[in-house]
């Protein structure tokens, strides 16, 4: 590959985030109308907003890579993640824009009415936001080793250095408008590369002709099929994936942008679909890469499959073009992925230590970009859509039993939700470092799966210790309890 | 498994295991300086603990179910075998023994009556009374608000001594002044919002005689236009007029500021021109009712209506983060910064009394850092802003705010007040 594309194309994408960010503002409509000016944010908008935060190097890269090593566990994935929404746009989407609360702690704090629910809360969420942000930084670290040949650490500098300049300068804030862009950036950056691959596979170009390296039935193996199935596993997974899109923080935050619980609704639809339609993309490549590139089928190696295979099957400067346009969906990915995050946890951090001022603010943006930086340069990833899917373990055995009964349950106190938090944290927790620490090689074999897929036990028992410590503690569920749920679940036009 | 995840999830762990182990430690700090001291002063520590302990549950009255938890203090500060708090209504709250409510109805009454402590030997106890005994002694000790008695408080021990006759007196004392307490904390939230009342809503007497005779004018020559303006002026009215909510939306502010500035133009016409920098992220947010309309207002009457051709005002709200960030600019005639200052710290209120009520209710609500900043010189135009947070998990819309206010503050917790439990009222 040709290492000039990579820099262009890497070069771009950031400078165009950049200036977006810096000007984003001043392209916000301004006029004298005030019907005009008081438009709220279409569903659609913000739909594509949430998906262009939400996608992540996990999405961009990771799926494909895992559908290409281990075959249709890999879909679990893609199906996971956008299912989650069906759980949010159950169970919390309404009611959460309701609540009028704007983040995770913001919520929790003042539906149990106690400060060190508050923090307990904030500790997680920031935990959560710092897990999440490092694959990130690891996915760009890949990218630019594959495409410009410098070192790993020079893409997770760069990537940390224009968000934490961007967000400290003001400017990835008023970005609905921005995130929604860089959806279909995403889109567009797999979707024609696909469809470009798929036209050359069928032999639809003349003098271009790819061979499969694979024969069909060694591409796709019974045993990769869905027949290999683990159902613990499987299950285990699903759990995480689930319940974990409930707790994420950057997601949260764009709810607030609906004007009312049933905008939230529709907005919730409308990401199912554009998630839907999004994962068909990376799915594909993977199935691409099976059969035409098995030779990168290695770990570390994999999450490259969909910036390399433009340029095996195509070559000359067509590929060079579909590469380009590869790299810069991905640093798009990378960059409003972790811009979102890093707002969200400025603004958790300032606003809970710092009191909430704009030079707080500052510090805490430079912070939280600072710590998974540090962790992602000391570290190597070995599979992107599996260490996100293990920061959903833990968010779907923290945050999220919280959430979810905080929403439906009356009886729960303060202090059945630390203590679930904490159950939480400390199970899926040790679990995730006893199996990265490559303890449970010498487990037995049943206990191995419990320990590299801990959210199908952990969820249910945080679950059940917040329910009992909440019952053993009646005597405080808070006073407002029931005002509270009622305003949660009251729609807007009733009251 | 991601070695990266082994530093992320080790470095969060430490951070929780240092947090625990300083919880930990502050415990042990506290704990272990309780068997610290002499016998004397850990006496007074164990007095003084329970008396604030009990004090929590007393600022709501003597009446209400908090103060049965302060009986069980009030039992331990005077090592008595039983106790009770009896409210005027003869209603008693009994710790111990449960064959002596009447009794300590009985002894209560009459120290209510007297106003003096009442002194009651041998009473008769219940069978299953422990320590064997059949009778105890009791003594009542009326609580005094004021000269007001507010209800009593009945000790019972075998035997009564001196001793506890003058310590209940003393505690039923003590009683009485939390008691006065927490009606002082009541009537300091009542007088809050009867201030927010005052403070809100407050239509400016000009603008209405101002608006009518720009309708008027308008009758004969331009009836649609009188028309228009009628209705913008009943829709501005019935906005300003609201009765329910403290709270509202920053885009059911702009919607009164529209028709205000409709109102407005009919007067000053093209000499009054708006610019609109709206983040549509910003509209859902939640503010105080009636906190943005006054800066526009005293932009309009104190900026541009002295000013000859008249301006612009700007009007902006930008997303930071969990903040919103309104502000309203216009190009007029400016003040003198002094003035402007006199008028935020309540000098006098003059002309700018919108300035200092949005000031004062935003310092209120959400505390002194989120006041109004104000950057003005004569001749240069003014810049207000206000910085208020996004959440603002008050219930916006039901009629009474009390218990939401006093937790928004993350200050203490909010003051109880007898006969509301904090639910929703048909």
């Amino acid at each position: 590959m040709n290492p000039a594309t990579g820099y262009a194309a890497i070069a771009v994408v950031s400078l165009a985030s950049a200036l977006i960010g810096f000007y984003g503002l001043r392209v916000s409509r301004t006029t004298g109308d005030f019907y005009v000016a008081s438009r709220t944010v279409r569903p659609w908008w913000n739909a594509s907003a949430i998906g262009g935060e939400y996608l992540s190097a996990a999405s961009f890269l990771g799926v494909a890579g895992l559908v290409l090593l281990s075959g249709s566990t890999g879909f679990w994935f893609p199906i996971g993640y956008t299912a989650g929404y069906l759980m949010l746009l159950l169970f919390v989407a309404a009611p959460l824009r309701r609540s009028g609360a704007y983040t995770i702690p913001d919520f929790t704090a003042a539906r149990l009415e106690s400060r060190w629910v508050r923090r307990v809360t904030s500790t997680l969420v920031i935990l959560v936001g710092w897990f999440y942000i490092v694959p990130q930084l690891q996915g760009a670290a890949l990218t630019v080793r594959i495409t410009t040949g410098l070192p790993p650490w020079a893409g997770s500098l760069a990537v940390a250095v224009i968000v934490a300049v961007v967000v400290v300068a003001g400017g990835m804030r008023s970005i609905t408008f921005v995130q929604a862009f860089q959806f279909w950036l995403k889109l567009t950056a797999l979707a024609v590369p696909v469809v470009a691959l798929l036209i050359v596979v069928a032999g639809g170009v003349p003098g271009l002709e790819a061979r499969a390296v694979l024969a069909p039935e060694l591409a796709f193996p019974v045993e990769a099929g869905p027949h290999g199935l683990d159902a613990y596993r499987t299950v285990s997974l699903m759990v995480a994936l689930l319940f974990g899109t409930l707790g994420l923080p950057h997601v949260l935050v764009r709810f607030y942008t609906n004007p009312d619980g049933a905008a939230a609704r529709r907005t919730t639809v409308i990401v199912l679909a554009l998630l839907s339609a999004f994962y068909v993309f990376p799915t594909v490549f993977g199935l691409l890469g099976r059969a035409f590139a098995p030779e990168l089928a290695e770990r570390g190696q994999a999450d490259a499959l969909v910036l390399l295979l433009p340029g095996l099957l195509v070559p000359g400067p067509w590929g060079e073009l579909l590469t380009a346009l590869v790299i810069g969906g991905a640093f798009a990915a990378f960059l409003s992925t972790s811009s979102g995050l890093v707002v969200s946890l400025a603004g958790v951090v300032s606003q809970d230590l710092l009191g909430g001022s704009v030079r707080g603010f500052r510090i805490a943006a430079v912070l939280s970009t600072l710590v998974p930086l540090a962790v992602a340069l000391v570290t190597e990833s070995a599979g992107l859509a599996g260490s996100v899917g293990l920061v959903f373990a833990f968010t779907a055995s923290t945050l999220c039993p919280v959430l979810l009964l905080g929403i439906w349950w009356r009886g729960l106190t303060a202090r059945g939700a630390i203590a679930g938090m904490v159950t939480g944290a400390m199970l899926s927790g040790g679990a995730i470092l006893a199996s990265a620490a490559g303890a449970t090689a010498a487990a037995p074999g049943w206990l191995r799966p419990l320990v590299e897929q801990p959210a199908a036990w952990t969820v249910p028992l945080a679950v059940a210790v917040i329910v009992l410590v909440s019952l053993a503690d009646r005597r405080r569920m808070p006073r407002s309890a029931d005002a509270f749920l009622a305003r949660l679940h009251v729609p807007e036009r009733l009251r | 498994m991601p070695e990266s995840l082994v530093v992320a999830a080790a470095a969060g762990v430490v951070a929780g295991a240092l947090a625990v182990g300083l919880v930990v430690l502050l415990r042990r700090l506290v704990v272990s300086s309780k068997e610290l001291g002499t016998e004397a002063e850990r006496a007074t520590y164990q007095t003084l603990h329970l008396a604030s302990r009990a004090a929590a549950h007393l600022r709501g009255g003597v009446g209400v179910e908090d103060a049965k938890r302060a009986g069980r203090h009030l039992k331990a500060l005077l090592g008595c075998d039983t106790l009770a708090i009896v409210d005027p209504g003869g209603v008693v709250a009994l710790e111990g023994d449960d064959g002596l409510r009447e009794t300590a109805a009985e002894l209560a009454a009459a120290a209510h009556d007297t106003g003096r402590p009442q002194v009651q030997r041998r009473v008769p106890r219940s069978g299953r009374a422990r320590h064997g005994a059949r009778e105890t002694d009791a003594v009542a000790a009326p609580i005094l608000v004021g000269r007001r008695p507010v209800g009593a408080i009945v000790a019972f021990a075998a035997p009564v001594r001196a001793g506890l006759v003058r310590a209940t007196a003393e505690v039923a004392d003590w009683v009485a002044a939390q008691v006065e307490l927490g009606e002082l904390d009541a009537s300091r939230t009542a007088l809050a919002e009867a201030e927010v009342r005052a403070l809100r809503a407050q239509i400016s007497p000009h603008f209405i005689y101002n608006s009518l005779n720009a309708i008027a004018s308008f009758i004969n020559t331009d009836p649609a236009q009188a028309r228009e303006l009628v209705l913008e002026f009943a829709d501005f009215t019935r906005y300003s007029f609201r009765r329910h909510g403290e709270f509202t939306t920053v885009a059911d502010e702009l919607g009164s500021i529209d028709s205000y500035l409709r109102l407005e133009r009919a007067r000053f016409g093209e000499r009054l021109r708006v610019t609109l920098q709206i983040a549509p992220e910003v509209l859902g947010a939640v503010v105080p009712f009636l906190s943005i309309q006054p800066l526009v207002e005293n932009a309009v009457r104190h900026g541009l209506e002295a000013k000859e051709g008249g301006g612009r005002i700007t009007i902006t709200a930008e997303d930071s983060g969990a903040y919103a960030e309104i502000s309203v600019e216009d190009d007029g005639v400016g003040f003198d910064p002094e003035l402007i200052r006199e008028v935020l710290t309540g000098g006098q209120g003059g002309a700018h009394v919108g300035l200092r009520n949005v000031d004062a209710r935003l310092r209120q609500v959400y505390g002194d850092e989120h006041g109004l900043v104000v950057e003005t010189a004569v001749g240069a135009g003014t810049l207000v802003r206000m910085r208020v947070p996004k959440a603002a998990p008050a219930p916006t819309d039901l009629p009474d705010l009390h218990g939401s206010r006093a937790s928004r503050g993350g200050g203490g917790a909010p003051a109880p007040r007898p006969g509301r439990d904090g639910r929703l009222e048909p």
